[in-house]
Order: C-alpha cells, then structure tokens, then sequence
C-alpha cells in the first residue's frame, strides 16, 4: 500500500483531518482517565473488611437521657445477655465502631511513653471477649481476651488498657520481622500489653486521609460507655440474617423500651454499611462507565459521518481508480489506511494529553498517577474503534463501480 | 429571512435524518452530561447565607502548637477548646458570637405510647438566632440573660413542632429533653442553609436541618455531651471537668464583623489574646490565629466533593469532544450543499446572508439537541442518587435556571461549533460551482 498518495490526498482535507484526530485525541484523553479512575474506585471497594460479612449485622442503641457510666453499663450487658439469647443469633459484641463506619475512635501508638514522633496511627475498637468470635476474625498469634479482664470505661477516662489485641498489619509496622505478642505499646493514656494478633480487620474509616493506617487496628478490651448510646455487631447463624435482624430490634426493645434505635440506621445488615461507605465510589465508577461509553459511541459515530462524507464527495475519483485496474480490496485498503493515519496521529497526540491531564488532576485531586497500561488499552482501543466505524463507508466506496468515472462530466 | 432560512435549515435536516439525529444526539448528550454533573457542584458549592457570608467569621486559635500543626500545613485546629470559647465569648469582641456543638439530646414525647426519638440538636448562645438570620414562626429566640442564668428554654423547628403539636403556636408548652423539661420559647421556621456552613466539621456539609436549640450554658451545665468530633492532642485526665478545661477541641465559633475594619480589629483582639495565652504559659509557641468568613471557610474545608469537581470536569471534556463532533459534521453537511450556496451567491445573495443562513441552521440543530438534553438531564439529575449519597443527590434538582442554562448552552455551544463550518461555506467560489455541474 502507498501511504503518499493517501497523504498527498489528506492534505486537501485539512480541516476534516484534524477534527477527527481532535476528536480522537481527547476521547483517548478522556477515556484513559475515565478508566484509570473506575480501576481505581473498583479497587478500592473491594478492599476485605477481614470479618464474616455475610451474617454479620449492626444495631445503634441511642439511649435515652444520659445515663451515667454504670447505669449504662448493666445496661449493656443485660442487652448482649437478650441478644445472644436469640435463636438465630450465633453471638454478639458491644463496640464503638466497626469497619467502613467512616468515624470513630483514632489514636495514635507509640514505642516509647516519650517518643514525639508516632509509630503508627490506628484505629481503636473496644470490645470484649466475644468480639473475635462475632465477626469471625481469625487469631494469628496469642490469645483472645478472658471474660474476667473485659472492663469497661467512660468515655472521658484514660485510654490506658493493662492489655490489647492488635491486627497483624500494625504489629509488622511497629515490630517487623519480630513477634508482637508480650510487648508493649503506648496509647494516649498509657501503656498496654499486646496479647493477641488478629489476622485482619480494617480501618473504620475508607477514606483518603485514613488510608496511612487503613488495616492498623488496636482492640481494647473495655466496653466504652458512652452516654450517646452504643453499638452491637451481631452474627446470625448462617442463613438466619433477616429473622435475626428483625429479631434483635424486638429484643432490645422488650429488654427496656428507654431507647432509639432508629429506623433508617438503627439496624443495619453489613451489605448495607458496605453500600453506603462505598456509594460515592460505586457511583464514580458507574459514572466514568457511562461516559466512556458513550463516547466512544459518539466518536465512533463522528468517523462514520465524516468518512462517509468524504466518501460521497471522491466518488468520481473512485471510478477513475477502479476504472484504471484498482480492485474492490484497494479501494477498501486505502480508506483503511486513511483512517489508520489519521488515528495514529490522534492517539499521539491524546497519550500527551491524557497523560497531562492525569498529571494535573494528581496535583489538584487525591489521583494516583496513570499506569501506561491503560494508555495503552485506551490507544488500542480507539485504534480498533476507528478501524470499525471507518469499515461500513469503506465498504460503500469499494462497491463504487468503474463505470462512475464516465459519468456527470 | 429570518424564518424562510430556519425553513430551509429544517428542510435541510430533514433531507439527511440521521446525520443530522447524529448531531443533535451527540449536542444533547455533551449538554445533558454536563448540566447534570453541574447541578451537583452548584448545590455543593452553593453559598448558604449569601447576605452574610462575608460578615460571619470562625476564628481559630492553635493550642496544640507547631509540633501538631506542622501535619496540618500549619494551620490551627479546625474547632476550639471550651477555655477559648469562653474566653472569646467572655470579651464579646464582635458584634454578636457565639460557640456551639450539636448537643446529644433525645427528645422524650409526653404521649407514653410513642417511642423516644432524636432530633438534629444544637446548643448555642442567644445572638446566634440574629446571626445567622433564623426565621421565626412562632415566639422568638431565647435573650442573653437567659444564657447568663441557664434557663430552661429551647427553640424548636418547624417539623418536630408538627410531630409533637400537630402545628399548633407551642411556645409556653414544654418539651422533654434527656428527661428534663424545657420551656418552648420559639418555634423556627424553615431553616435549611446548604452546605451546612455554621457545623462544616460534624456534618461535611451536608445534613438535615436542626430541630432543636438550647442555650449552650444549659447544655454544658448539664454536662451534655458532643454529638460531633472531639480532638484531643494529649490525655484530658478524668471526668467532665478534666475534658472542659482540656486542651481537647470540640466547639464551633462564630463571629459577626460587619465591616472590614472590625474584621482586622478582630484579627488584632486573636493575636493579642493568643499572645496573652503565651504570656501566662499555656502557649509556649508565638500566636497563630486565623480568621475565616464563610466562603473562605467552605472553601478551606472542601465542602465540594472531590466527585462532584472531577466528573464536572470529565462531563466538560465530553462536551468539548461532542462540539468537536459537530463541527466536523456540519462541515461534512455544509460542504455538500455547495453547489446550492454556488447558486445563491450567483443570484445575488452576499456573503453575509450565507453566514445567516447556515447560523440559523445550526442553532435550530443546538435547539433541538437542547431539548434532547434537557430530557436527559432530567434523567441525569433523577438518576444522581447512583452517584452520590443521598445527602447530596436530594440537593441537584432540575429548577427553571437549570432548564434555561441548558437550552442556552446547547444553543450557543452548536453556533459556535458552526463558525468554522459556515466560514467555509460562504468562501465558496459561485462561478466553481456553477461550471462543474
């Protein structure tokens, strides 16, 4: 195939060219990111939790009043009491928090009492001895908590635990290579024993400036009283989840009506948390999916038009081709190529700018920078997308037949 | 002319149905796209008190010192400390101030059979019903001497006023809160700021309108705890009292500087009071104050999500792309009807009225991809609850500025991608055209 003449013959359609190069420089632009962007959004909501989500639900007690810390307290107890009682519940545990919350209880941990610098930050999750059992999480090293050294604490008290658990991702920050288990860390209020390891559990907190410590999580084994209310993560016998669900509520309320436990958040399954802390970044995903989408439709549907324009405006000079000898297969060959040109040229320009445009949204939003895998996915796929839209009028052109050459002159 | 050219545009787009469908859809998504992914940013970048938003200020003192601050960029803590609030509220330096948090209150209703509820609560001072313009429905707000004694006194909204009294004039009736009750003095009329500007750090901008308010003396004497964030850099020690006079932040300030002289006097009385606080030793660092009024708050604090700039930002490019679409195929259109333009600009019609013609044209294209858009843009904004969570979602609605903004844009992005097009239409030479055929 000669490329000259096709040059020769796009130079006498300057503008045409360069708007389907344009238009295919900024959709690969567009699309690169776009796609980078859903990567990103996917991967980050299928981050594990650690715990047995499927069976696992979440009750907010809001007390009534404010109670003070022992009275809120019993009251605790006497609901974990009701609630591990339920047939369909296979255990429970009071906390704070618990993963994809989004707040809650952060600290920093350090080596040393007069260290300035923190070794890591955390997350803090109090609990009590059936808090690994309820969500399922699996011991690593040491052992859980007794029932005899779970206490409990008032919010305003110091956080100073004789003893914790701690998950394995903070006990390889702060002793790689070394065993966790009877050293000791400093908390705000102190310093404690580590006890047991835990193989994983996240952070409560998704979100960006959470991400430093993101499976760094300290367990505390206190039931917090807070005179707010308190939360009970509950795990269903497998298969159980909606009974138990609407079984807890009946209970807690049978137990003391004195409380709210409201009725768009009060009880909610853990597929529920999972939906809200990830909605923004689902609905960024769906949202880059539809626009890359379409597009690429539009652009895709822009090569047709303008090719078929120019298909209709050579049609004389076709005939004369085909007349001279050219076969059908030429013909279809030399709009191919045509378009070919004209996207390699696109694509070069777009991998600058997509790879501009990465670069100064990583400056002006929280973006990681753009792998070359996607440029690449994105330059062959609007190498192919130009080769397919340019296919049908190429077709058209081929099937000109020779005998147009005579005509209309 | 004018309508014999959107007559003959219109016949002309009928001629080639499904360039010109090809066009408008193209206009209709970019717009739609664009419109859609806008509403989010305008109802989160909206300005909630806009006659005041550059007379009401949060100060901020650091009393962590540089070794917290440093992580900060040097910025102070985003919320005060119980000993500073007090102390500012104490010296009055504005014309009105007051500290507040979102108290934890639950309301107790005085029919036995209904459930205990909570509601949005806020304890703040009395000034705060002037400052931030609260509209009154019934009664008023509580006055200054009743922060000074902690009365008993609470302003209700107007929603929990429907729940508990069916909409009756409530004040004088009193209401249960934490078990303890409370003299309804007023019952606020609707008061729903978007973005949240006066609780930007509890709420991240967005949340359901505050239904009951207390005076923050009461409040704090009933030792009543924060709904929202507490912040501590060291151990508050023990008990209510430990937490109070700790250096833990918890509060939200506001303070109203009519002009700009007593904003910079203001400014002054912070330095001037962090400088005293170094003095007596609590600060062992020099003075490092700010001074925020509305807008440079909301934009210190990025209410706007990141979501709602990048895929503003995404939907514009996907217009641009669309516009660049539509200039090549109205060039393609254009460019065929040559030997029309040939025979016109034969018979006498100037260049001028070429350019009319094939403008008309393409606004009636920009028209119709308008109306296009404006369908999915109704769906956009329907549909943005997939996209955003429902605090933001129920903000983008589709209002007549919207509608307007829409047609506008799709009309003016399609003649100005028409420019170029209808440039090289009225250069074609009219002899050329006439010889060839």
């Amino acid at each position: 195939m000669q490329i000259k003449p096709i040059l020769s013959a796009l130079r006498r359609h300057k503008a045409g060219t360069f708007l389907i190069a344009a238009q295919i420089a900024l959709t690969l632009a567009i699309v690169c990111n776009a796609l980078f962007i859903i990567q990103q959004r996917v991967a980050h909501l299928s981050e594990p939790t650690g715990i047995d989500e499927p069976n696992i639900f979440v009750i907010k007690s809001e007390w009534v009043g404010a109670p003070a810390p022992d009275q809120a307290d019993a009251q605790m107890r006497a609901d974990l009491q009701a609630l591990r009682q339920l047939p369909g519940v296979q255990d429970a545990t009071p906390s704070n928090s618990y993963p994809l919350r989004g707040d809650g209880w952060d600290d920093a941990v350090r080596l040393k009492p007069d260290q300035a610098q923190d070794s890591s930050g955390s997350t803090i999750y109090f609990a009590d001895e059936h808090f690994i059992d309820t969500l399922g999480l699996k011991l690593i090293a040491g052992r859980n908590f007794r029932a005899e050294e779970v206490g409990h604490m008032d919010m305003r008290y110091k956080l100073a635990p004789p003893l914790v658990m701690i998950t394995k991702a903070l006990a390889e920050r702060l002793f790689p290579g070394d065993t966790a288990v009877g050293k000791t860390i400093y908390l705000i209020g102190g310093p404690a024993t580590v006890v047991g390891v835990v193989e994983m559990l996240q952070a409560q907190s998704v979100e960006h400036w959470a991400s430093d410590f993101a499976y760094r999580a300290v367990i505390i084994p206190e039931r917090l009283n807070v005179s707010l209310g308190t939360f009970y993560i509950v795990r269903a016998r497998p298969g159980q989840l909606d009974a138990a669900m609407q079984a807890a509520a009946k209970a807690l309320f049978a137990q003391n009506p004195r409380r709210v436990i409201n009725d768009d958040d009060g009880v909610l399954s853990f597929s529920e948390v999972r939906s809200r802390a990830y909605e923004r970044d689902r609905g960024m995903a769906i949202l880059m999916g539809v626009i890359c989408v379409v597009l690429l439709a539009i652009t895709a549907a822009g090569i047709v038009g303008l090719t078929s324009f120019w298909v209709g405006q050579r049609r004389k000079q076709i005939g004369v081709r085909r007349a001279l000898g050219a076969t059908q297969l030429d013909v279809l060959r030399y709009f191919m190529t045509e378009n070919l040109l004209i996207s390699c040229g696109g694509v070069l320009m777009g991998a600058v700018l997509a790879i501009a445009i990465n670069l100064w949204m990583v400056t002006r939003f929280e973006m990681h920078r753009l792998s070359l895998m996607y440029l690449i996915v994105g330059v062959v796929l609007l190498l192919l997308l130009g080769q397919g839209a340019v296919l049908a009028p190429a077709l058209r052109a081929s099937r000109v037949p020779p005998v147009e050459a005579t005509r209309s002159v | 002319m004018f309508a014999y050219y959107l007559q003959l545009g219109l016949r002309s787009l009928r001629k080639n149905p499904l360039l010109t469908l090809l066009m408008v859809l193209a206009i209709g998504c970019g717009v739609a796209a664009s419109m859609t992914t806008y509403s989010v940013f305008r109802a989160t970048s909206n300005n909630p008190i806009p006659q005041k938003s550059s007379q009401l200020f949060v100060p901020q003192i650091d009393n962590w010192g540089p070794d917290a601050s440093q992580d900060n960029k040097g910025e102070p803590p985003n919320a005060m400390t119980y000993t500073d609030a007090i102390n500012l509220m104490r010296d009055k330096r504005a014309t009105r101030q007051t500290a507040l948090f979102p108290a934890a209150v639950s309301i107790v209703p005085a029919d036995p059979q209904m459930l205990p509820f909570r509601e949005t609560s806020y304890a703040w001072y009395a000034d705060a019903f002037a400052m931030f313009d609260i509209p009154f429905l019934y009664g008023h707000g509580w006055t200054a001497d009743e922060d000074a004694s902690h009365a008993a006194v609470a302003v209700i909204g107007k929603k929990l006023n429907e729940k508990l009294f069916n909409g009756a004039n409530s004040v004088g009736r009193n209401i249960n809160l934490n078990g303890r009750d409370y003299r309804i003095i007023g019952v606020a009329n609707t008061w729903n700021p978007e973005p949240v500007f006066y609780d930007v750090i509890n709420t991240n901008g967005f949340d359901d309108p505050i239904e009951v308010f207390m005076p923050f003396t009461r409040a704090v004497e009933l030792q009543t705890t924060t709904n929202g964030n507490n912040n501590c850099s060291k151990d508050p020690g023990k008990g209510w009292d430990a937490w109070i006079g700790s250096e833990c932040v918890w509060l939200g300030f506001w303070a109203e500087l009519p002009s700009k002289e007593k904003a910079d006097a203001y400014r002054q009385y912070l330095n001037g009071y962090a400088a005293e606080q170094q003095r007596s030793g609590r600060f062992r660092w020099a003075p490092n104050t700010r001074l925020r009024n509305v807008t440079e708050w909301l934009e210190y604090q990025k209410v706007v999500p990141q979501e709602a700039k990048v895929s503003l930002l995404v939907s514009l490019g996907f217009l641009l792309i669309c516009l660049v679409n539509t200039v090549g195929l109205l060039l393609a259109k254009f460019m065929k009807r040559s030997s029309e333009i040939g025979v016109r600009r034969a018979l006498g019609a100037p260049r001028k009225e070429i350019y009319l013609q094939f403008l008309i044209e393409a606004a009636a294209i920009g028209l119709a991809g308008g109306v296009v858009g404006l369908i999915l843009t109704g769906l956009g904004v329907m549909g943005i609850s997939l996209v955003f969570e429902p605090d933001i979602a129920k903000l983008a609605t589709l209002d007549v500025s919207l509608v307007l903004l829409t047609m506008l844009l799709a009309v003016l992005s399609t003649v100005l991608a028409a420019f170029y097009p209808t440039w090289r239409a009225a250069q074609v030479q009219p002899a050329w055209q006439l010889k060839s055929n």
